[in-house]
């Protein structure tokens, strides 16, 4: 359904020195540098999958999704989604994809949903009894009622959410980009956000890209993961897959009965930190059971516990060290 | 074409709706809209004592120009000032993408998404004035001079509304354009006086430059008879030349738009 290939993307950015003084300079001689927001960037994504897209901000995620839709040219690459050229933004291809952006909105602010729901269907060329019908399905899928005939201005920002949902699967697109799709929300309406996406995938077999930066969106809806760092492709695999790839050893912590010295827990994995009877290695997720059995074996052992780092610190502290 | 039409009635029926939201809104419009006209007229009559003339122009030929300036006047503020302003807005805050999107013209979205009401007492006003100045000014009112009337309104309001849009378009490079559409409704105002009243150089300028003497003077004249019928295709020419010209420097602009950053 998607289809990427040695995908780029090259800005052109002023560059102003702070200050009236660089202000006044920029203004009569512009500096321009080249930044690269993606770089090489080639990857599949087959009908009916939900793929989550991870990056740092910054990290070239709504360029591609961008590139994706049509809205910016690449600088260099193919792209290929729903067996159309994005960048030519025919009608036809744009009646198959939609684009949900979190922090944007398309819906009159001081209008109830339904009217925009209906310019909406206007514009798409789908019949007053279909959309009638439609919005009446989402409608309750999305949990949305009586809030559809309320300016939009007076719902809250779960509701409107939901409703930003509605006027984009409008059409039925085949083809979903959604873009920090739960920004802002509360935990229960990001659920519920959720939820209805997975459900939505589930009935119409529509393909998915989603960004977020909350990971229980991605745990939640996506067994792919693509991860995007610095502008190039970093990961494209299952989650769990990254979670090794980033981690690939496990924390066990063990109370003792009695104290031990460092040299009884040689060849045990990295020892990261003995005081007394407690103690903490890191030990690789290949040898982890063979290393607990040992432990067990030679060891008064009052207490252990194996822990995963959670992915989303894993993520952080990749990102923080820019360490890809 | 029809999917065309009906969300046009849709565009405009919502941009009633979101306009009777705010009732006091529309009083206060109406209101000001009152006072501009009176400020005007009053201006123009201080140019005037009896019998006398402005620029070769009589008080009731003057008040054609200023009715037509007043028609056009009306539709900048019912159709030009809330769509093309809007165009700035969606480039700043990146909802264009929404546009782009949809499976329709992004022009026409753009150039009808709304309507503004508090307009058209302008129009008809404008309208008004120039029935009355056209009838004091001894118009002899025929099918024909009916039909020039209704051609040369077409004709300046699609030059003015190309103009507009270009400027507008450009805000994809600068993103903020008010002040050049600031000028571009300065300018506009000169066309309240005929042309005649102007200094040569202001006075081609305004023909050449900036049609802006094809807004108001020109069709003022050849109703008068003062104009050939000639200046009236000049008109149209113009006129289909300024929106060709709009159309494809939005072609060429969305090219270069890479939309605001999330």
């Amino acid at each position: 359904m998607i289809q990427v290939e040695g995908l780029s993307k090259i800005y052109r950015v002023a560059e102003k020195q702070p200050g009236l003084a660089g202000t006044l300079r920029h203004f009569i001689r512009r500096r321009t540098r080249d930044v690269t927001a993606v770089q090489d960037v080639s990857f599949r994504i087959e009908p009916g999958e939900m793929v989550g897209f991870l990056g740092a901000n910054g990290a070239g995620k709504t360029t591609t999704l961008k590139m994706l839709c049509g809205l910016i040219h690449p600088s260099a690459g193919e792209v290929q989604v729903a067996g159309h050229r994005p960048q030519r933004r025919q009608a036809e291809f744009l009646r198959r994809i939609t684009l949900v952006m979190g922090q944007k909105q398309q819906l009159l602010w001081d209008l109830p949903p339904m009217d925009s729901l209906r310019v909406n269907a206007a514009v798409y060329g789908i019949p007053d009894a279909v959309a009638r019908r439609r919005i009446k399905e989402l409608a309750d899928l999305l949990e949305l009622g009586e809030e559809l005939t309320r300016p939009v201005r007076k719902l809250s920002l779960g509701q409107r959410m939901k409703a930003e949902l509605l006027a984009a699967l409008l059409h039925e697109p085949e083809v979903l980009f959604l873009d920090e799709p739960t920004l802002g929300l509360d935990v229960n309406a990001q659920a519920r956000v959720r939820q209805f996406l997975a459900e939505y995938n589930r009935r119409t077999g529509a393909t998915v890209l989603l960004t977020s930066h909350y990971m229980a969106d991605i745990t939640a809806l996506c067994p792919r993961v693509l991860l995007i760092h610095q502008g190039r492709l970093f990961h494209d695999g299952p989650l769990e897959a990254l979670a090794d790839q980033l981690a690939p050893e496990r924390e066990v912590r063990l109370e003792l009965e009695s104290p031990v010295s460092a040299d009884d827990l040689a060849g045990l994995g990295r020892l990261e930190q003995l005081e007394g009877c407690d103690v903490r290695l890191l030990v690789p997720r290949d040898q982890l059971t063979a290393v607990v059995a040992q432990l067990l074996d030679r060891f008064p052992v009052r207490d252990l516990d194996v822990t995963d780092p959670p992915i989303e610190e894993l993520i952080g502290g990749l990102f923080r060290q820019g360490r890809v | 074409m029809g999917r065309y039409w009906r969300t046009l009635r849709r565009f405009w029926g919502t941009a009633v709706a979101v306009q009777l939201e705010y009732q006091a809104n529309v009083l206060i419009e109406l209101l000001a809209v009152a006072m501009s006209l009176s400020g005007s007229l009053f201006l123009l009559s201080l140019f005037y004592g009896p019998d006398q003339t402005l620029g070769g122009w009589s008080w009731a030929q003057a008040l054609m120009v200023q009715g037509l300036y007043t028609v056009f006047d009306g539709m900048a503020t019912t159709w030009l000032r809330p769509n093309l302003g809007a165009i700035v807005t969606h480039v700043r805050e990146g909802t264009l993408d929404f546009v782009l999107l949809k499976p329709i013209d992004s022009q026409f979205w753009l150039s009808l998404r709304t309507l503004s009401p508090a307009g058209l007492p302008e129009i008809g006003l404008g309208l008004g004035l120039l029935a009355w100045g056209s009838h004091q000014a001894g118009v002899v009112f025929t099918l024909s001079s009916f039909f020039t009337v209704l051609v040369m309104l077409l004709a300046g309001g699609l030059i003015l509304y190309s103009l507009w849009f270009l400027i507008a378009a450009t805000s994809i490079w600068f993103v903020k354009t008010w002040n050049a559409t600031e000028v571009l409704r300065a300018l506009l105002a000169s066309g309240r006086y005929p042309l005649n009243a102007y200094p040569p150089a202001l006075r081609l300028l305004f023909t050449l430059v900036l049609p802006v003497a094809f807004l108001t003077t020109v069709p003022a004249q050849v109703l008068l008879g003062e104009a050939a019928a000639p200046m009236l295709s000049a008109g149209l020419a113009l006129a289909v030349l300024f929106f060709a010209a709009a159309r494809a420097f939005w072609l060429f602009a969305l090219r270069f738009y890479t939309s605001a950053s999330s």
